[in-house]
């Protein structure tokens, strides 16, 4: 089953595969961003009038995300065997 | 056989009946034929069917066939032919026959037309789908197990009450709209609402699914809250409450998404969180909203299907889940690496994908009717679930740091069925038509237009970003083993210890009242042992002679008096 071996390389043990990656991510997001002051749009609320407003919240919201999850686990956060155990 | 009438579920307990009995290859065939004769035979239904029965003077309806239960028809089957391909290379009889039982009862329970029908399928499903987590066999899975079996055997209990009084009241049994009145309404929500994962009740399913078995998660993944999701639409639609519900069930499961370190864990909270999408459509209860959320459920079966195939397939091959103990497996096992991040492109709802078609129409049907707080929660899940399920999932399996484990590509049969998940996947994603003409609502609504695509595109793509950000710039929180308290912790920590507290404090009172009664009940039995024991004065025995003496000095007094007199 599972054993630990050195093999070749793959595609991502490159660091610049990697940078690629994000650079073609960066590349994307800047592409969308424009594209709002391009694209006409049929909005329903107007928050969605603001420009870059879903790349901005979605941006925001995961940043908001994962900052508040981390401060979380200093309250919720107990060892692996918590309820296995009577202290 | 292929009377029209033929409830749903009796082909899936005669083929658990035949898994019993049968071994090999045989019962792969046999328990393959069930989903495939099913399903054709419920394509061949046309219309409405209502099938009668006369029950102790009530009368009952076992099987109901229209639009809402039909959809969820297909869907089962669909569900229970991937789990069941899925589960083949599996030695365990066990398994195979609970699943079927399983997925049987599930179907039992969408077709049901009065709520008797539905406490009977409801209870079989928490008995059948207790034995896919118990097969497990681990302390573990035998406790979790335990403990969801009691919850869901709660939900049954509370259904069962809330249908008898609603009986009362309204004099019917029949399993239509309810609404929330009355205590029977109350109780019925209730019931639907544990086995839905409500907020705070919600804890069985994130207990108990990373439990099971690698292919028992798969079934269960499938079939018990897409039930209540059923049992939702079909009873409370339209009910305010439920916007709210839902929109919280969006949101607080992925913060903890985002901590969790076993995959499967952090699939099942974000399980909750795509339910949620599915309770707020019916609470919206417009016919887009309501469309909206069945057709999620439909997708949310393949893709959470699809995702919890893929971990299945890791947990199968290395034996782990932990986020901190994988990564790297895209070198191993590349197919099973692209399957995963369909079912992760699917449930972030990247257009193409199954998860774009249904879920913005719950969006639009929050704007439309009036909710933007709602709708900014939704929104707020939407870039969140991109980021736990989309993103970390496949990115801590599969990428990451290299863990240097290297394994094969799973068995052919856990390929196939990822395979036809994935495609299903794709499908519903390119021709959204596909599942729309099954919708109980007629359909008006067009996903793919540019306004939709490009904010849908800007949300995901700019969570991306933000992931690659938090992730080279060392902000984003290490996986780590651990464990996080939530609403269990009160059952599972809190009422056991105020317990054990109490009979600390109880234990010396105890024993003060035990110690008194027993010195008082000893001095009793001495005193009665003093006065009436061999030598007590009252059980001395007198000589004859005495005896005499004192009735002659009676009857001398009484003489005395007599002449006094």
């Amino acid at each position: 089953m599972a054993k630990k071996t050195t093999d070749k390389t793959h595609m991502f043990d490159k660091p610049k595969n990697v940078q690629r990656v994000v650079r073609t991510l960066v590349g994307i997001c800047v592409a969308l961003f424009i594209a709002d002051f391009v694209v006409h749009r049929h909005v329903l609320h107007p928050w969605e009038h603001v420009w870059g407003f879903y790349a901005l919240y979605g941006f925001v919201a995961c940043v908001l995300l994962v900052l508040l999850a981390k401060e979380m686990r200093k309250v919720v956060m107990r060892k692996e065997d918590y309820y296995d155990v009577d202290d | 056989m292929w009377m029209t009438e033929l409830p749903a579920f009796i082909p899936f307990f005669i083929g658990a009946l035949l898994a019993a009995l049968t071994r090999g290859w045989l019962r792969a065939v046999l328990m393959l034929a069930v989903p495939v004769a099913g399903g054709l035979h419920l394509l061949s239904v046309d219309g409405d069917v209502q099938l009668h029965w006369q029950f102790l003077g009530y009368t009952l309806t076992p099987y109901r066939v229209d639009r809402l239960s039909l959809l969820f028809g297909y869907l089962f089957h669909i569900a229970a032919f991937i789990a069941i391909v899925f589960s083949l290379h599996v030695r365990d009889s066990l398994q195979h026959v609970a699943g079927m039982i399983y997925a049987g009862s599930a179907l039992g329970a969408v077709f049901a037309g009065d709520l008797l029908t539905l406490f009977v399928f409801w209870e079989l499903l928490a008995l059948s789908s207790v034995m896919l987590i118990w097969a497990r066999r681990t302390p573990r899975a035998t406790g979790a197990g335990m403990r969801y079996l009691i919850i869901q055997v709660l939900s049954g209990v509370l259904l069962l009450a809330g249908a008898l009084l609603h009986l009362r009241t309204s004099g019917s049994l029949a399993f239509d709209y309810i609404g929330l009145q009355g205590a029977a309404a109350w109780l019925i929500f209730l019931a639907f609402g544990i086995k839905c994962a409500f907020p705070l009740l919600h804890n069985w399913l994130t207990d108990a699914y990373p439990e099971a078995t690698p292919t028992g998660t798969v079934f269960l993944s499938a079939f018990t809250t897409k039930v209540a999701v059923y049992a939702l639409a079909r009873a409370f639609p339209g009910t305010e409450i439920l916007v709210y519900i839902g929109a919280i069930m969006t949101c607080f499961p992925i913060f903890y998404a985002v901590i969790e370190n076993d995959l499967r864990r952090v699939l099942a909270y974000s399980m909750i969180n795509q339910i949620g999408f599915m309770v707020c459509g019916i609470g919206i209860g417009t016919a887009l909203a309501v469309n909206g959320a069945v057709a999620h459920a439909f997708n949310d079966v393949l893709f959470k299907g699809l995702l919890f195939m893929s971990m299945g397939a890791v947990l199968h091959l290395t034996g782990r889940m932990n986020g901190s103990d994988l990564g790297g497996l895209y070198k191993s096992m590349p197919i099973t690496t692209t399957f995963c991040i369909v079912g992760a492109a699917s449930i972030s709802a990247f257009p193409l994908f199954s998860g774009f078609v249904s879920k913005s129409m719950v969006m639009s049907a929050a704007l439309l009717e009036g909710y933007p707080g709602v709708w900014l929660m939704l929104l707020f899940a939407s870039a969140g679930v991109f980021h736990h399920a989309g993103i970390k999932i496949p990115f801590f399996a599969f990428f990451a740091h290299d863990s240097g484990i290297r394994v094969t590509e799973p068995p052919r049969n856990m390929l196939i069925a990822m395979g036809i998940a994935a495609v299903l996947c794709v499908l519903i994603g390119c021709y959204p038509t596909l599942l729309y003409q099954l919708l109980p609502f007629g359909v008006d609504y067009t996903p793919y237009d540019s306004t939709h695509v490009l904010a849908q595109l800007q949300l995901l793509f700019f969570s991306a970003l933000a992931f690659a950000w938090l992730k080279l710039s060392g902000l984003y929180p290490p996986e780590l083993h651990s464990t996080n308290l939530d609403a269990e912790w009160l059952y599972r920590r809190v009422l056991p210890q105020s317990w054990h507290r109490l009979i600390a404090v109880l234990r010396p009172i105890d024993t003060f009242v035990r110690r008194g009664t027993r010195r008082r009940v000893s001095e009793f039995i001495s005193g009665m042992f003093r006065h009436h024991g061999p030598q007590g004065v009252l059980a001395r025995t007198w000589p004859t002679g005495s005896m005499v003496l004192w009735v002659a000095m009676l009857l001398a007094v009484y003489v005395l008096f007599h002449y006094l007199q």
